[in-house]
């Protein structure tokens, strides 16, 4: 019997190894719960790529889990290719530098602007109200 | 405890050796932080691995009290 930690940790490097692109994320593409998941979101649907999504929202043991797998400590977390390629920052360096296009392996379209798309005002709070879920449960 | 910039500026140079960050706080409300880290020791890592380093130095507090904290980081000035 596996505990239900595990079974959220398999879950999670099965969903990692079935998509190429996979972003974890707060809410959905359609509707992002935070400002730095909607940035990722935004720089990824302008180059036009496929992304499969995970809301990590609904059970903090998501979040706990991924970031166990990734050593990575925040959300957003994008894998391409069964790699962490990174976060809300380096993904829109990324999309700036023509790097993102690159490695996910698609043609940035010609109206792409050359700056990462800004989900929100610079400095802005995220976009919706705060994620109260504890986001390290103990 | 709501940290300040001087303290998560003070904390990441502390931590990485050779390091100078510049921290702004994105909302003035204390959890919001984007710092740029300028360190030798980038230097040959990939972004993923530099921007490791610095979230290494809060640990748990990242995603607790510091609810974000962008990154840019540099190898060299």
């Amino acid at each position: 019997m596996s505990t239900p930690e595990q079974q959220i940790s398999t879950a999670i490097k099965e969903a990692i190894a079935e998509n190429d692109v996979l972003l974890f994320m707060k809410g959905t593409p359609e509707a992002p719960r935070c400002g730095f998941s909607a940035r990722t979101v935004a720089a990824l649907e302008t180059l036009g790529a496929t992304f499969a999504a995970v809301d990590v929202l609904p059970d903090p043991r998501i979040r706990q889990e991924l970031s166990a797998l990734s050593s990575w400590p925040t959300i957003p977390q994008l894998f391409v290719r069964g790699e962490l390629v990174g976060g809300c920052d380096i993904v829109s360096e990324m999309y700036e530098t023509g790097e993102l296009a690159e490695v996910i392996g698609v043609e940035a379209p010609d109206e792409a602007p050359d700056r990462a798309p800004v989900a929100s005002e610079p400095g802005a709070p995220p976009l919706t109200i705060e994620n109260n879920l504890p986001g390290r449960a103990s | 405890m709501v940290p300040t910039t001087a303290e998560l500026k003070q904390r990441i140079e502390e931590s990485i050796a050779g390091a100078s960050a510049e921290v702004v706080d994105l909302n003035g409300g204390g959890d919001h932080f984007r710092a740029i880290v300028t360190a030798p020791k980038f230097a040959g890592l990939s972004r993923i691995e530099q921007h490791r380093l610095v979230y290494a130095v809060f640990g748990p507090e990242i995603g607790g009290p510091i609810h974000a904290l962008s990154l840019v980081t540099r190898a060299a000035a």
